[in-house]
C-alpha cells in the first residue's frame, strides 16, 4: 500500500471562524493505483491534494494520519516535509502552465530547480523522460510562451516526476486545456504510471468522463468527506450513493438532446463548512433522505473495494 | 432573427498598429426565432469575439450583422432587445456593490418611470422565473452567492427587458456539473417563449444537448454547420471529428478519430462559396487535405 | 410575461450561501486596518501634527510669527519652547504656523495633482486608441518637463505670492506618474465583464468610469493621494529652501532656508534648523509608512497570517 490516510482533518483559518474543508477522509491508494478524486466545488479535494504536499499559511492540520510507503508524513512540520516533497510525493498543480517563468528557457529552469534542491540529472535522462510524454528535446531550448498549454503542462509533469516519486497528484492539470490536448496529457500520465517512474497517482478533477478514462478506482467526494469510493467500472454503472447517481444524471453525453430526456441536475448547494450541519451533509439535496440521516452515516464497505457513506445504501 | 454575414475581424498588433491578426474569417450564419444555435469551438477559435460582435460591444472590420433585418447597432434601443451573459459570474457583479444593482441599471436605463412597488414585484417575477428563491438571492453581495446563482441572476435581469435574443458565452464552463445543467434548462426554457440563443461554448456535449443548430468555428473560420444532428451524427471535416473524438465519454472508449478520406468541399464541385451544402441544411468548408482542389469533378 | 415551463417538481428550497465565508470588503478592512502597527503608528503621527497645526497658532497670543519678539538667537526655555531666531522671532510660533501651511500645500497641490491624475488616467485606460495615444503624448510631456526650470521661470515673472498657489503649481507639475499609474489599472479593470454588462445596460464612459471601475480602484487611488501628499510637501520644502517659496507667510521649508542662510548651524544654533527638518522628516516619513501599513491592509496576500 502505497499511500494510507486515516481521518485526515484540514482546516482553514478565516476572519470568521475554522472552515471544515477536510472532515475526516480516508482511504487506501496501492501500488500502481491511479485514484480519480472527483467533486464540486467545496467538496475538499484540492485541499486533500494540497495537504499531502503543503499546508499554506491557512491552512491548519487538525487531525488524522497519512502514511507514505509505512512512514508517517509530518504534515504541519514544513521543513520535516522538504525531504518528502518533491523526492517521494510530488504534485503537478493546476494551472502548470502560469508557474513557468517567462524569462527563462525551459532547460535552464529545470537546472536552477534542481540545483536549488540539491539535485543533479544528466541530460539524457531528461531526454528520456520529455520523449515519454511525447515532447522533443528542443522544447528545452524554448520559453514558455512558444509552446501551447498541453505542452506546457506535460513539461511541469515532466519536472514533477524527475525524482520517481511514490505518489504524483495531478490537480485539475486538465481543466484549462483544450479538448484536443487533453487526451494526450491523460495519455502521458498514463505513461508515467506504466513505465513506473511514479508509483501510484492521484488524479484531482471535477470532469468525472475524463477520470473514468484514466483512473483505476474513482473517489466521490462531497462537503469535506467522503462519499463513495468504488472501481471505475463500478461506480460508472452501478453508483450506489444518491450523490454520485445524480450526478452521474446530470452529466449530458454527446447525442443526450433536451427534447428527447430532459436532465435535471442537483438543485441548492453544498452546505457551509464554517458550521457544517450535524449528521448527512447531502441531506438537504438529497431526494432519499429521511429521519435516520440526521446521523452521519459511516463509510461502510458495501462490496470489495466499493465504500459508501450513506444509510440507504448499506 | 440573427443574421452573420461574411463577418470578418482583423486586429491591429503591434505599436500603431504595425501587424494584424485575423481572429474572424468571413464567418456567415443564421439564428431563428426560438431556436438555440450553438457556436462551438476552442480557445482562439473567434468565438467569444464573434459573441462581443452580435453584442455590439466590438465592431466588425467587415461583413454585416443584422438582427431583425436591422444592423447591429450599439444603444439602448438594441440592448433592450438583445443582451448577453458572460462567463464568469464573479467577474461580472462589481464585486463593492450588491448583487441587486444590475436590476437596478437596468431599471434606471429602461424602465425609470415604473413606481418601486411594481418594480420589485417585476424584479421577484423574474427571479422566479429562474428558479430562484428572491428571498435567498435578493440583497446579497456577489461573494456570498454561488455562481450558478449568480448566472441565474444575470438571465434573470435579461428578462427584465423585451429580449428578443440572448448571447450566453461559456456560461456554464465556471459552474459545477451539477448546476450546469439547470442554468441550461433555463435556456430551453427561453427558447420555447421564442427567444433566440446563441450558446458560445467549447463542450460539445453540451452543445448538442440544446441546440436545434450547431456551428463549428475553428481559427477564425466555420469548419461545419447546420443541424446538429447532421453535424454530429455525419461529420464530415476532419476538425469537426477530431473534436468529436476527442470528448471523454463516461462508459464509452476514448478513441482517435478516423482520418477524413476525401474532402466532401471540393468532391461536390464547390468552388466560389465559403461553405458547401453537402445535404439541406448541412454545410461543409473545405478539408485541407494535401491534395485537395485536384479531385474535383 | 410568461412563466417558464418546469422540467421537475420542485424539490426542498435551496440553503443558503456556499462555503466561501468573506466578509464584506470594508468591513475586512477596517478590522486589519486598527491591527496593523505601520498604519496606527504613521497615521497617529501625522494626527498628532496635523492637530498641532490647527490648533497650535490658535493659542499663540500674537498673529503673525515673524514678529520680532524676543531676545536674539536665545536657546530654548520656559518662555520660548524652542527658542527665538537671529533677528528674535519665536521658533515656536513660526513651527506651528509653518505646520499649516505645509499641509496645507501638500492638500491643495496634492488635491490637484489627483484630479488632473485620475481625469487623464481614467480617460486614457478606458477609451484606449487614439484617446489613449493623445493623452500618453501629454503626459509624457509633463513628465519631461523640468518643473524646476519652469517653476524658476514662472517665478521671475510672476513670483509666488501664497501657499495655495505654489500648491497650484506644484500640482500642475506632479500628476504624470499617478496618470499614468491609473491608466494602468484601468485597462486591467476594463476587460472585466462587469464593464461590459454595464455597457449592455446603456451606461456611458464617465458613468462606468466613476460607478463601475473607480470603486474598484479605490483603495488605490487612496495611496496615490497620499503619495502625491506627502510627494507636495517635500517638493514645497525644497522649493522654499533654494528661496522659490512664497513670499508671505511661513512654512517649514522657509524656516529651514532662512536657518541656513543665517548660518544656524556654524553658530550652533540648533533649536532653529532641527524643529522643521524634523517636522517635515515626520510628516512624510509617517505618511509613507502608513502608506505602506495601507498596502498591507488592502491586499490579501501580504498580510503575515
Amino acid at each position: 500500500m502505497t499511500l494510507t490516510v486515516n481521518d485526515l482533518r484540514v482546516h482553514y483559518r478565516t476572519l470568521r471562524g475554522e472552515v471544515r474543508a477536510l472532515d475526516g477522509v480516508g482511504f487506501d491508494l496501492a501500488d500502481g493505483e491511479i485514484l480519480g478524486l472527483a467533486g464540486e466545488s467545496g467538496c475538499g479535494k484540492t485541499t486533500l491534494g494540497k495537504s499531502l504536499i503543503r499546508l499554506d499559511g491557512r491552512m491548519r492540520h487538525a487531525g488524522g494520519t497519512v502514511t507514505l510507503d509505512g512512514e508517517e508524513l509530518p504534515l504541519s512540520d514544513d521543513r520535516a516535509m522538504n525531504a518528502y516533497r518533491f523526492h517521494r510525493i510530488s504534485l503537478v498543480p493546476q494551472y502548470s502552465m502560469s508557474a513557468l517563468n517567462p524569462t527563462r528557457r525551459i532547460g535552464r529552469m529545470i537546472r536552477e530547480l534542481l540545483a536549488s534542491r540539491g539535485v543533479s540529472v544528466d541530460t539524457g535522462e531528461l531526454h528520456r523522460r520529455l520523449a515519454l510524454v511525447g515532447l522533443e528535446p528542443g522544447v528545452l531550448e524554448r520559453y514558455p510562451i512558444e509552446l501551447s498549454g498541453g505542452m506546457k503542462q506535460r513539461t511541469v509533469m515532466v519536472i514533477s516526476t524527475l525524482l520517481d516519486p511514490s505518489v504524483l497528484i495531478a490537480d485539475e492539470v486538465t481543466s484549462a486545456l483544450d479538448v484536443s490536448n487533453q487526451q494526450a496529457v491523460v495519455g502521458a500520465l498514463r505513461g508515467l504510471r506504466d513505465k513506473g517512474l511514479v508509483t501510484s497517482m492521484i488524479f484531482v478533477t471535477h470532469d468525472l468522463g475524463l477520470t473514468s478514462h484514466i483512473a483505476d478506482s474513482i473517489m466521490v467526494m462531497y462537503a469535506g468527506k467522503l462519499a463513495e469510493k468504488a472501481p471505475t467500472k463500478v461506480l460508472t454503472t452501478e453508483p450506489r450513493h444518491p450523490y454520485t447517481r445524480m450526478l452521474i444524471g446530470s452529466l449530458p453525453q454527446v447525442g443526450a438532446r433536451y427534447k428527447d430526456k430532459p436532465l435535471s441536475g442537483i438543485e441548492g448547494s453544498p452546505p457551509s463548512l464554517l458550521n457544517p450541519p450535524a449528521g448527512c451533509r447531502f441531506r438537504d439535496r438529497c431526494p432519499l433522505a429521511d429521519s435516520r440521516c440526521a446521523e452521519e452515516p459511516p463509510v461502510v464497505e458495501v462490496a470489495p473495494r466499493h465504500s459508501v457513506a450513506c444509510w440507504k445504501a448499506a | 432573427m440573427l443574421t452573420l454575414d461574411r463577418v470578418t475581424k482583423t486586429f491591429r498588433a503591434g505599436a500603431f498598429g504595425g501587424g494584424s491578426t485575423t481572429a474572424v474569417d468571413r464567418v456567415s450564419f443564421s439564428a431563428a426565432p426560438g431556436e438555440l444555435v450553438s457556436l462551438i469551438g476552442e480557445s482562439g477559435s473567434g468565438k467569444s469575439t464573434i459573441g462581443r460582435m452580435v453584442l455590439g460591444l466590438t465592431r466588425a472590420s467587415s461583413g454585416s450583422l443584422t438582427l431583425d433585418g436591422e444592423q447591429v447597432r450599439p444603444g439602448k434601443d438594441f440592448y433592450r432587445r438583445v443582451q448577453g451573459v458572460f462567463q464568469d459570474p464573479f467577474s461580472c457583479y462589481n464585486p463593492v456593490f450588491k448583487a441587486d444593482r444590475v436590476f437596478a441599471l437596468v431599471r434606471r436605463a429602461y424602465h425609470p418611470g415604473v413606481p418601486d412597488q411594481e418594480w420589485a414585484g417585476r424584479v421577484e417575477k423574474a427571479v422566479r422565473d429562474v428558479r430562484l428563491d428572491p428571498g435567498q438571492v435578493l440583497g446579497r453581495y456577489p461573494h456570498q452567492l454561488s455562481g450558478g446563482q449568480l448566472q441565474r441572476l444575470l438571465i434573470a435581469r435579461a428578462l427584465l427587458l423585451d429580449l428578443r435574443f440572448l448571447v450566453a458565452d461559456e456560461i456554464t464552463s465556471m459552474l459545477d456539473a451539477s448546476t450546469r445543467i439547470d442554468v441550461l434548462n433555463l435556456l430551453a426554457g427561453l427558447k420555447e417563449r421564442g427567444l433566440g440563443v446563441l450558446y458560445i461554448t467549447h463542450d460539445l456535449s453540451l452543445g448538442t444537448y440544446l441546440a436545434e443548430r450547431t456551428v463549428v468555428l475553428r481559427g477564425g473560420r466555420v469548419v461545419e454547420r447546420g443541424d446538429t444532428q447532421k453535424v454530429f451524427g455525419n461529420p464530415l471535416h476532419p476538425y469537426t471529428r477530431t473534436l468529436l473524438a476527442a470528448v471523454p465519454r463516461l462508459n464509452q472508449p476514448w478513441t482517435s478519430a478516423e482520418p477524413v478520406e476525401a474532402c466532401a468541399y471540393h468532391e461536390g464541385g464547390a468552388r466560389d462559396t465559403d461553405l458547401y451544402e453537402t445535404e439541406p441544411d448541412h454545410f461543409v468548408a473545405c478539408a485541407g487535405l494535401p491534395d485537395c482542389g485536384r479531385t474535383s469533378a | 410575461m410568461s412563466t417558464l415551463p418546469d422540467p421537475a417538481p420542485e424539490t426542498a428550497a435551496a440553503p443558503a450561501a456556499p462555503s466561501a465565508p468573506a466578509a464584506k470588503p470594508g468591513s475586512e478592512w477596517l478590522h486589519y486596518a486598527v491591527r496593523n502597527p505601520k498604519l496606527i503608528i504613521g497615521a497617529a503621527l501625522v494626527v498628532i501634527l496635523l492637530a498641532l497645526g490647527i490648533a497650535g497658532p490658535m493659542l499663540l497670543d500674537n498673529d503673525n510669527p515673524n514678529e520680532y519678539v524676543g531676545p536674539q538667537a536665545a536657546a530654548p526655555d520656559g518662555t520660548y519652547w524652542m527658542g527665538t531666531t537671529t533677528f528674535g522671532q519665536d521658533v515656536y510660533a513660526q513651527f506651528v504656523h509653518g505646520l499649516r501651511s505645509t499641509f496645507l500645500v501638500g492638500v491643495v497641490g496634492g488635491a490637484i495633482a489627483a484630479v488632473i491624475a485620475m481625469v487623464v488616467g481614467f480617460l486614457a485606460g478606458y477609451r484606449g486608441g487614439l484617446v489613449d495615444e493623445v493623452l500618453n503624448m501629454l503626459t509624457n510631456i509633463v513628465l519631461v518637463l523640468p518643473a524646476l526650470a519652469v517653476l524658476l521661470i514662472i517665478n521671475a515673472y510672476m513670483g509666488v505670492r501664497s501657499v495655495a498657489v505654489q500648491g497650484l503649481f506644484i500640482g500642475l507639475t506632479s500628476w504624470p506618474w499617478a496618470a499614468r499609474a491609473i491608466r494602468a489599472q484601468t485597462f486591467s479593470l476594463r476587460t472585466r465583464e462587469f464593464v461590459d454588462l454595464a455597457r449592455l445596460s446603456g451606461s456611458g464612459t464617465w458613468r462606468i468610469v466613476f460607478r463601475e471601475i473607480a470603486p474598484n480602484m479605490s483603495s488605490y487611488l487612496f495611496m496615490m493621494f497620499i503619495l502625491l501628499f506627502g510627494g507636495s510637501i517635500l517638493i514645497a520644502s525644497s522649493l522654499d529652501f533654494i528661496g522659490l517659496g512664497p513670499t508671505e507667510g511661513v512654512s517649514l521649508g522657509l524656516m529651514l532656508q532662512s536657518a541656513q542662510q543665517w548660518s544656524a548651524l556654524q553658530l550652533g544654533m540648533w533649536w532653529w534648523f532641527i524643529p522643521p527638518g524634523a517636522g517635515i522628516t515626520a510628516i512624510v516619513g509617517a505618511l509613507y509608512v502608513a502608506n505602506v501599513g495601507l498596502d498591507e491592509v488592502f491586499n490579501p496576500k501580504l498580510r503575515e497570517s
